[in-house]
């Protein structure tokens, strides 16, 4: 277990500045090879701190899904994405009828201004859609 | 080797608070406040006695403090453990520690909440501060984690919303039988399968219920509890897991903490599968009974499915499951894990009337919290156990 330093730029910064670039960033330790997300400050389990940034290639499978249907509002899409580097995270399926997504369908990644003030966010559309 | 606690403690007094809807301008410590002096009274023991108090709440955020506070009891020993809707199975397990290390010697556990005559009144409940790796997403917390879970447990192993559908109908089945019940009207597999979805493969039948509603349990000694009111309820093993908060940090959405939990508290108890006669299983959603069925032992990993159709957990079933109607058709205010041990204490008392199990001294209750997050196994059981 390596000590943990001073955080000079927060892991959720770091992860909505390469949002901001178009990019879906994860971590990665070096130590174990393993990848982290959410990002943080410390690698779980090991406690090492030896986390460096990668940018993922935005490939990945449906974990888990649902579609949620607000009372007086449009269905929408939540799923749960592996990525192909090995990390899952929540997010949506877009492009489609939200109750088409099925688990195990290849998705690829779009950017979608979900995030407060519009902030472009990690999101995902059908790979064999559009093709 | 750590000291056991198999039957060193004991339940002496169980209650529950008003249920449904309370009357307008309760608050949960008065609720709280209600169901003790139920319980005590229960117990037969005298509330200046009580001097450890467990509490824990989604409208409080000292809920030892409420507690003593309302009830005036400057506690030696207090613990506000908020593990979500298992806390109380968290309480009863920290009770048992303190009370054999001589840190108290009447715990008092106590649950209030108003949450349904709050959201009526255009309150909103307390949530976890927004998680910003899912909040963007705008899932439907909690029913879309429930959901998510759900979907891929249909995906991996072939469990259908008929599955689900049978443990809805199942706990209407046994809530027909329990007075104080929310749901008491009787609902079939078909008018549970039509029923509009809120987060899909979850339709408003697969949700708990929202109701105020409260209870406490008193828990002592078994030396202490040789001189109460009724046959005391001994606490025979207990076991807590834990394994992520937020459902997106869930390692494996078919398999919950209930694997480690179950397997602490059949190790503390000295007792298996077999031995148990009733199950109280925190159902806020028709897929936990499933994934606690088959974490807990009670069937394989994905058959729980088929378990509940062909074995059977309603009333006349081979395991009788959630015999007061469960968070789905009996109550559901906000945290329900207290109530499960209501009923658990009850069945083994022989106290649940018409839906009394037969025989039964040997009780599972299993809570969830969070999202699938934490589970705490008790196993209860009555004096011929020791």
């Amino acid at each position: 277990m390596t000590t943990a330093g001073r955080i000079e730029e927060s892991p959720r910064a770091t992860f909505l500045a390469y949002a901001a670039r178009g990019q879906l960033g994860y971590q990665v330790a070096k130590g174990s090879g393993r990848p982290v997300f959410f990002p943080r400050v410390t690698e779980p389990v090991t406690g090492d701190t030896d986390l460096e940034w990668r940018v993922s290639m935005g490939i990945g499978t449906v974990y888990a899904t649902t579609t949620v249907r607000p009372r007086g509002d449009e269905p929408h899409n939540v799923s749960m994405v592996d990525l192909d580097e090995g990390f899952r995270m929540m997010s949506t399926v877009t492009g489609t009828a939200p109750d088409d997504v099925r688990v195990g369908q290849r998705v690829r990644l779009v950017m979608l201004p979900l995030g407060p003030d519009g902030a472009e966010l990690p999101a995902f559309e059908l790979l064999e859609e559009k093709s | 080797m750590t000291e056991s606690l198999r039957g060193r403690t004991a339940i002496v007094g169980v209650a529950e608070s008003d249920l449904g809807e309370v009357a307008p301008g309760t608050t949960p410590a008065d609720l709280m406040g209600q169901a003790a002096v139920r319980a005590l009274d229960d117990a037969g023991i005298e509330l200046s006695e009580v001097d450890g108090l467990f509490a824990a709440g989604t409208q409080m955020m000292m809920g030892s403090l409420s507690l003593g506070e309302y009830l005036g009891i400057n506690a030696r020993y207090s613990d506000g453990s908020n593990t979500g809707g298992s806390s109380f199975e968290a309480h009863l397990h920290h009770a048992e520690a303190a009370i054999a290390a001589g840190l108290c010697d009447v715990a008092l556990i106590a649950y209030g909440s108003t949450q349904r005559s709050l959201l009526k009144s255009g309150g909103v409940i307390p949530q976890e501060a927004p998680n910003p790796y899912e909040e963007p997403y705008s899932p439907m917390m909690p029913i879309s984690a429930y959901a998510l879970a759900a979907s891929r447990h249909m995906h991996q192993y072939g469990t259908t919303r008929e599955h689900l559908a049978r443990v809805a109908v199942a706990a209407r089945e046994w809530a027909v039988m329990n007075p104080v019940a929310w749901s008491r009207k009787p609902m079939s597999l078909e008018e549970a399968l039509a029923a509009p979805m809120i987060s899909d493969p979850l339709s408003v039948k697969d949700c708990c219920l929202l109701t105020d509603g409260g209870g406490a349990v008193v828990v002592t000694s078994a030396e202490r509890a040789k001189d109460t009111k009724k046959s005391p309820v001994f606490v025979l093993g207990s076991g807590e897991a834990q394994s992520h908060l937020h459902i997106s940090s869930m390692p494996d959405f078919t398999t919950t903490p209930a694997v480690q939990s179950g397997e602490r508290a059949f190790e503390a108890a000295g007792l298996g599968i077999a031995d148990i006669d009733v199950v109280e299983l925190y159902d806020a959603f028709t897929i936990n009974t499933l994934l606690f069925l088959e974490d807990l032992g009670f069937c394989g990993k994905g058959e729980a499915g088929a378990f509940v159709t062909d074995v059977g957990i309603g009333p006349g079933g081979g395991l009788p499951v959630n015999t007061n109607g469960g968070g789905l058709s009996y109550a559901h205010p906000g945290m329900y894990g207290l109530l499960l041990l209501v009923e658990a204490v009850r069945q083994i008392r022989g106290e649940s009337g018409d839906r009394q199990v037969a025989d039964c001294d040997v009780a599972l209750v299993n809570g969830n919290g969070g999202f699938l997050s934490s589970q705490c196994t008790t196993i209860l059981g009555s004096e011929a156990t020791l």
